[in-house]
């Protein structure tokens, strides 16, 4: 299977072949190998050789925006504050500082909100009129040791209720035992029970000792059809990092080159400030290239991170930094 | 360019660093340097001035002194009166010497910084993370030396007055590693920068002065061959330092044999870079970013012979090939380049002459698809494939931006190919088993 290389940012308005997976193939990663201290090296100073300044920063942050997951993953979580989450993922900004920026008409929002199942209904109804779509937590999330059975019934019952992106994690014990067939089996199971919905698969990163096991990891996601792959639950003690970011991003590459399917990205986890962000984008646009820098192949999932990029923007505009309290609260 | 442009793009913008520090420092000096003799700025004898030249511009920089017999002669005299009180005044008190030139630098980093990448053409990237830094640590650990000398270093004694010739690929950095370790231990000093590249050795020179560093302990003079040639030749010197080409060390070599003078050259490498087979391939790549592409290859110890193993040549030549797409040349003070421009027209030609016989000798070239921009001394990163170990670039060093690749079958075959040179500077080996090596 031979595959162009990618180059051109013209097609991404061209439908997106979805990933539909690939047969089982350990061969296919059973002698990756990563070399951890040139992994963490490039991952270090990759922000130190690109700079985005000014209105390129202003223009990357907003494409930024457009990439979060929206996310309230609390205990405490009701439906009121669900709806604001909602009406905040509609209109991120302020619309004094789009008009700044000339970007009033450009119809900013979020990639998606990103609920536990029992507000999805919640989140469509508060998302109603507008094309974001919402995501669901499953399978046991975020430990995910409950029988493979009910994390498909789980599934099943979020898509019913009106998930169109299901973030799933995967069973730990598996990627530490290195049974890959059964981990590909389980992330196939649940790819089936996803039907249209997308599907993001969660490493849980911050439990994978091993580089070269997250990457082997991240095969078998992408083998058994996920949508995306994504680091962390945010509930682990060591969430997104860019080098493992580094790591998962170069299968994607290596996957796309061998099968055609271009399968997303989502950190998760730690990600709450502007800077932060650019330097994701920045090392996606140089491994994966501009093809992934759309909300189709790449995600943030954070809850914070919208406010300090909004104050970013403010400052682009006015020359000033404002108090968190000037921007509407989600 | 307008904000939904950007977003539609998300292409990167200029990012230029200020130049306007060392513009100033620049005119404070009339853009015109006097040699820095006895702690004075003095005109060369010469009455002569060349141009030092912005390559990422071709614009001129500044005038700098051509220095004659006559100015090496009063350089070295300086140096050698200023010998016996520097020796004398005790590891202690030059300790604090070094400490105090490491402050001022460290406090002037990004003048130094912008200042070498105006002059030299590499990126600020580098100059600003890599080279000043060092520069810095330098005369702190050298500082640390001093102060150790009279304690842990009893036996050891200053060598006098030592010539210093340095090269232009890391200025300020060359004249650290030279000027430090020998006056902290009581020698005194007479270097020449590369005329190519004398600026930030006369901002140095200045920062000697702010610093009341005593007159004659450093000297700085500038010019070329011929000023490098006297300074080799003075009967007074009692030892030479020179980083530079081999041919060049080959002649000094030759002029300092059997008068007694000590002598330490740094010379040229063609140096391997082996990859095994199970080697973690990406992170090769950016192992191959760096060391062939890191200051245009204009670097001693480069990894400018790729060998690796047969069974994955092809991969890894493709994905080189893709990485070399994705390289940013541009303006020096660009904070968003990989590569800036080569040093000057002469040293460009080198490398276009090289590449050129290298095609003609039947090597496969690969270079990325974009072009270098027009205004300056740009050569865009290269790649010879197919190379037989007698093709003259597998041989000769380029000392530019030009990686040359060979595969190779079994362990000992890599072995015996890395040490198919006449140099022997540096070597990486790139696998993730430690039963390959």
């Amino acid at each position: 299977m031979k595959v162009n290389t990618m180059k051109s940012n013209k097609n991404s308005t061209q439908q997106l072949l979805r990933n539909d997976g690939i047969p089982f193939d350990a061969s296919l990663f059973e002698e990756i190998n990563i070399n951890r201290s040139a992994v963490e090296r490039r991952a270090s100073t990759l922000s130190g050789r690109r700079s985005v300044k000014k209105q390129w920063q202003a223009a990357w942050l907003l494409k930024a925006i457009s990439c979060i997951d929206l996310t309230t993953l609390a205990g405490d979580d009701t439906p009121s504050n669900v709806q604001r989450l909602c009406a905040k993922a509609k209109s991120p900004v302020r619309l004094d500082i789009l008009e700044a920026m000339g970007m009033q008409d450009e119809n900013i929002h979020v990639g998606a909100v990103c609920v536990y199942h029992n507000f999805i209904k919640e989140a469509v109804k508060g998302l109603q009129g507008s094309s974001i779509p919402v995501a669901a937590v499953s399978t046991g999330f975020p430990a995910g040791n409950i029988p493979l059975k009910e994390r498909i019934r789980q599934i099943e019952i979020s898509v019913t209720a009106g998930a169109k992106e299901i973030d799933i994690v995967v069973s730990r014990d598996l990627i530490i035992q290195s049974d890959w067939k059964t981990l590909y089996n389980e992330v196939a199971a649940c790819r089936k029970a996803c039907g249209d919905a997308h599907m993001k698969t969660i490493l849980a990163t911050g439990e994978i000792s091993t580089y070269t096991k997250v990457a082997k990891a991240s095969w078998v996601s992408m083998m058994a059809g996920s949508d995306f792959i994504k680091t962390s639950t945010g509930k682990e003690p060591v969430n997104a990092t860019l080098p493992v970011s580094l790591v998962m991003i170069r299968t994607i590459r290596e996957y796309y080159e061998l099968t055609g399917y271009k399968v997303g990205f989502k950190p998760a986890g730690g990600i709450s400030k502007a800077k932060q962000a650019v330097n994701w984008l920045v090392l996606i646009k140089e491994e994966l290239g501009n093809d992934w820098l759309t909300p189709d192949l790449f995600r943030f999932g954070a809850s914070s991170l919208l406010g300090d990029i909004e104050r970013q923007l403010e400052h682009f505009v006015t020359g000033r930094y404002s108090a968190a309290f000037r921007h509407p609260m989600a | 360019m307008k904000i939904k442009e950007i977003y539609e793009t998300m292409s990167y913008g200029p990012a230029p660093e200020s130049a306007e520090e060392a513009i100033q420092f620049l005119d404070n000096h009339k853009r015109k340097f006097n040699l820095f003799i006895n702690g004075k700025w003095v005109a060369p004898s010469s009455k002569e001035y060349f141009d030092s030249i912005n390559p990422s511009t071709k614009e001129k920089l500044a005038q700098i002194s051509e220095a004659n017999e006559a100015d090496v002669n009063k350089a070295v005299a300086a140096a050698k009166r200023a010998l016996p009180e520097w020796a004398n005044v005790g590891g202690h008190q030059r300790a604090r010497y070094l400490y105090a030139l490491a402050r001022q630098i460290q406090k002037h980093s990004r003048l130094f910084a912008v200042l070498e990448s105006l002059d030299n053409g590499k990126p600020i990237r580098e100059t600003r993370d890599i080279d000043i830094p060092i520069v810095i640590r330098h005369f702190y650990h050298h500082a640390g030396w001093a102060q150790l000398r009279d304690t842990e270093l009893k036996d050891y004694k200053e060598l006098g007055v030592i010539g210093q010739i340095i090269p232009w690929n890391f200025p300020l950095m060359m004249l650290a590693w030279k000027i430090a370790p020998a006056i902290a231990m009581g020698n005194t000093i007479v270097l020449k920068p590369a005329e190519s590249t004398s600026l930030t050795a006369l901002l140095f020179a200045e920062i000697c002065e702010q610093i009341g560093l005593p007159n004659g302990v450093v000297n700085i003079i500038t010019g070329h061959g011929k000023t490098g040639a006297t300074l080799v030749e003075h009967k007074d010197v009692n030892k030479i330092a020179f980083t530079g080409s081999t041919e060049v060390g080959k002649i000094i070599r030759r002029a300092t044999a059997g008068t007694g003078k000590k002598l330490s050259l740094e010379l040229g490498g063609k140096s391997p870079f082996i990859v095994f087979e199970d080697a973690d391939l990406d992170s090769v790549v950016e192992g191959i970013v760096d060391a062939i592409w890191f200051n245009q290859g204009q670097v001693c110890c480069a990894g400018s012979r790729l060998l690796v193993q047969e069974s994955i040549a092809e991969k890894l030549y493709k994905k080189i090939r893709t990485r070399m797409e994705s390289l940013r040349i541009g303006n020096a003070l660009d904070k968003s380049i990989d590569i800036g421009a080569i040093v000057d027209k002469s040293q460009l030609k080198v490398i276009t002459d090289l590449v050129q016989l290298g095609v003609d000798e039947g090597s496969t070239l690969c270079q990325p698809s974009w072009a270098c921009p027009k205004e300056g001394y740009f050569y865009p990163p290269t790649m010879f494939t197919d190379v037989s170990p007698s093709a003259t670039i597998a041989q000769e060093e380029i000392f530019g931006p030009v990686l040359v690749a060979m595969s190779f079958r079994t362990h000992k075959e890599a072995v015996k190919l890395a040490n198919n040179t006449r140099y022997g500077l540096a070597c990486s080996v790139w696998t993730e088993l430690r039963t390959s090596i």
